[in-house]
């Protein structure tokens, strides 16, 4: 099968390509971008005109509720609805129920997205057994069944005694160790960052030290163990300004960010509105515009979708007693797009944040549009306007705040190793 | 904030749910203290009722324990014709797995006109009144750290019956600021009746986080923070906080905060003592001021029932258009 995208405007910030240009694609891999390879009759054509065409998405993190939350999400249904997002690369959080923190069950997710056939998923592994913060987990086996790095997912990693043996375990077989940078005794079961708008309404905060603790301390053990760090949705300008000084420094260290911190903050509460109880909490405008401002300057990596689908019980609760998180696969682009409008990011600096960026962080071959690559491709209309209603949604969760926005910038197409896992009708 | 106004306001302005002082208004507040005024003299009759809400049902819909505002509300409804259901959760519903919502729709079906709803999570009154019927009425008696709406209106009752005028008044709130809701729809309904000089005395522990923008003025030392005063609020200690990471002992709070005949002297000679209760004596305050002549703790328990039969009546009545010719 040959594939030819032609008129397209090509954006691949890995090959500095940024212009209109044809791609060609042969049996799954890209083959050359420009001319047309000597003899390549296409068996299809895609007219990409007024489109940008780009490396399918790196989406550092998205819960896809399987195993052991099907009511959720499945494996199938979300990346479905990742395809739609133009998302071609999803890693998972281990948080599973059972937990990936065995071979087993890292084989069973990417079997299952194999299976799908609709985006590649790979896992991150349980820095602890059980995520329970007590035993390290075996992480070369778990390396050698798939996952790309070892995370605490949301729960605390224990002692930092713990933390400290399982950086050294992780850098001993060559594995990033994912932190979730959330102190829990200074969290304190809280629901909402610490702040004025927290206090009126009588929720319980989550102060910033708790992300800012949890960030030095982990650079403390970065600095003794020598481990390659990734801090996962960081949500607070202080804590951006430990990993920049970090980087800096020199440290193995990099971070991401949720689109949905980019767009949001505490003020959307108000009203106690739980499609906005997302976890780390939504901060103060200060923080918004510092995790902006810190994607431009390059302390922060990547945007994450930290896509978390809920079936509607799970938000039809008082505030504290929902469950935190949105539906986001299918808003990742749009709202990075939005930042792009709101002129903080250039257009190939957020097809970076949302590319090679994120696989630099994984280590693995994607985000690119190098020859010989798997033909991971996004296509979308950048000046596109849509709006996100429910009954479109393809993800099971139709839990967002961003319902009902009109959104810039839409996929019409995503190939998958050459084969089109969606397209716009 | 719109979203609130929305909430508990009807299209006309008035008053369809009490959730919060929050997004009323000041003419609102005096209406529902007039009101409230009125009714004082039906509990001063022999024959203690009004025929007002006379086949309307009201459920006292309580996830967390009381004994005061519980029987206020019920003594409120009950003078005013209601009948009345009371349904106390913790032993009952949820404990066996039913959600909120659920026992709200349980409850819908009953035909019920009100419910009077107390429960542990800041927001569950804003939740249930989001997702009950649109007939149906719902008073927050109290949310988690948010708001106690009725007990803020019944507090201001009792100053305005002391001091006549709100806009010239020195008020202190001292205690646990941080995890009250008392205190909360206090400062809200005491800025928005024109007090200008609100003042919050605590230790930093038990302030709130970003005080000021609750436009207070914030005092540590409780001497300080009466000079002058008209009106001082205690508010109850919670058990849990006197020991541990919040406070080091009762001792050391009753000394530094604890309100005595001394401290006293240092506020306004005609200076009015109040207190939401329960009280712990010897904790926040000492028994001779709880039961001196400044104190006026226990007419605030009596003017609870009068201005919860004005919010009750007032949020009744704001449906009444809409349900006079139902089969209800």
């Amino acid at each position: 099968m040959k594939i030819e995208i032609r008129n397209g405007h090509i954006v691949d910030p890995a090959n500095q390509l940024d212009g209109e240009q044809s791609l060609f694609i042969a049996d799954g891999k890209i083959v050359t971008i420009g001319t047309a390879p000597t003899a390549f009759n296409a068996d299809s054509i895609i007219d990409a005109s007024g489109q940008i065409v780009c490396p399918g998405l790196v989406d550092l993190r998205a819960h896809l509720r399987e195993p052991g939350e099907e009511h959720k999400g499945t494996i199938a249904s979300e990346t479905r609805a990742a395809a739609r997002g133009g998302i071609t690369t999803l890693c998972c959080p281990p948080d599973t129920h059972p937990v990936i923190d065995t071979p087993a069950v890292a084989e069973l997710v990417q079997r299952h997205a194999d299976a799908a056939g609709f985006a590649r998923v790979v896992p991150l592994g349980a820095l602890t057994q059980g995520l329970a913060g007590s035993a390290i987990t075996e992480m070369h086996a778990l390396k050698t069944a798939g996952c790309v790095g070892v995370s605490n997912a949301m729960q605390p990693p224990g002692s930092t005694l713990i933390l400290r043996r399982a950086m050294e375990y992780a850098a001993t077989h060559g594995m990033t160790v994912f932190i979730h940078a959330e102190e829990a005794a200074l969290a304190n079961n809280g629901c909402v960052h610490e702040g004025a708008v927290g206090s009126r309404l009588g929720l319980p905060g989550i102060p910033i030290a708790a992300e800012t603790v949890a960030v030095a301390a982990t650079l403390a053990l970065v600095e003794e163990t020598g481990a390659r760090v990734h801090f996962p949705m960081l949500s607070s300008q202080r804590a951006l300004q430990k990993v920049a000084r970090a980087k800096y420094d020199g440290q193995p260290v990099s971070c991401d960010v949720s689109a949905h911190h980019l767009h949001l903050t505490e003020i959307d509460l108000l009203g106690f509105n739980s499609q906005c109880h997302v976890r780390p909490p939504l901060r103060t405008q200060r923080d918004m515009e510092g995790l902006r401002k810190g994607i431009a300057d390059g302390t922060v990596a990547a945007i994450c979708s930290d896509h978390q689908p809920h079936e509607a019980d799970a938000k039809l609760a008082p505030f504290g007693a929902t469950e935190a998180g949105i539906s986001a696969l299918e808003t990742l682009l749009p709202l990075a797009l939005r930042v792009v409008d709101d002129g903080v990011l250039s257009m190939t600096q957020m097809i970076a944040s949302l590319t090679s960026q994120p696989a630099t962080i994984l280590g693995i071959e994607a985000g690119t549009l190098s020859p010989g690559r798997q033909a991971d491709i996004c296509i979308f209309d950048p000046e596109r306007y849509w709006t996100l209603d429910s009954g479109s949604m393809l993800s099971r969760g139709h839990n967002t705040p961003f319902l009902n926005w009109e959104m810039k910038g839409e996929v019409t197409c995503t190939l998958l190793g050459g084969k089109t896992v969606y397209e716009r009708t | 904030m719109k979203k609130k106004n929305r909430l508990q306001l009807d299209d006309n302005g008035k008053l369809k749910h009490f959730l919060t002082i929050e997004g009323l208004n000041r003419q609102l507040l005096i209406d529902i203290l007039d009101t409230a005024e009125s009714f004082t003299s039906v509990t001063e009759q022999t024959v203690k009722k009004v025929p007002l809400l006379r086949g309307k049902t009201i459920v006292n819909l309580f996830f967390e324990a009381s004994t005061r505002t519980r029987t206020t509300f019920e003594l409120a409804a009950k003078r005013l014709s209601a009948d009345v259901l009371n349904i106390n959760i913790q032993a009952s519903a949820t404990a066996k797995g039913e959600t909120l919502l659920d026992t709200l729709r349980n409850l819908e079906a009953m035909h019920c006109d009100m419910f009077v709803v107390r429960h542990a999570d800041s927001g569950a009154a804003h939740f249930i009144a989001q997702h009950a019927a649109p007939h149906i009425s719902v008073i927050n008696a109290g949310d988690g750290q948010h708001a106690h709406p009725t007990q803020a209106m019944l507090d201001m009752f009792t100053i305005r019956r002391e001091k006549g005028e709100f806009h010239k008044l020195n008020v202190a709130i001292v205690g646990d600021i941080r995890h009250s809701r008392v205190a909360r729809s206090q400062i809200h309904a005491l800025s928005m009746l024109g007090v200008e000089d609100i003042r919050i005395i605590a230790p930093k522990t038990l302030l709130p986080t970003e005080p000021d923008a609750f436009g207070v003025h914030v005092y540590h030392d409780l001497r300080e923070g009466l000079r002058d005063v008209d009106v001082v609020i205690m508010l109850r200690l919670q058990k849990e906080r006197m020991r541990g990471a919040s406070l080091p002992s009762e001792h050391e709070y009753f000394q530094l905060f604890g309100l005595t005949e001394e401290k006293l002297e240092l506020a306004k000679a005609d200076v009015t003592v109040m207190h939401p209760g329960p009280i712990n004596r010897g904790v926040e305050i000492d028994s001779a001021v709880a039961d001196g002549s400044r104190s006026v703790i226990l007419q605030q328990v009596t003017h609870g029932i009068a201005v919860r039969m004005a919010v009750m009546s007032m949020a009744i009545q704001s449906h009444l258009p809409e349900t006079t010719g139902g089969v209800r």
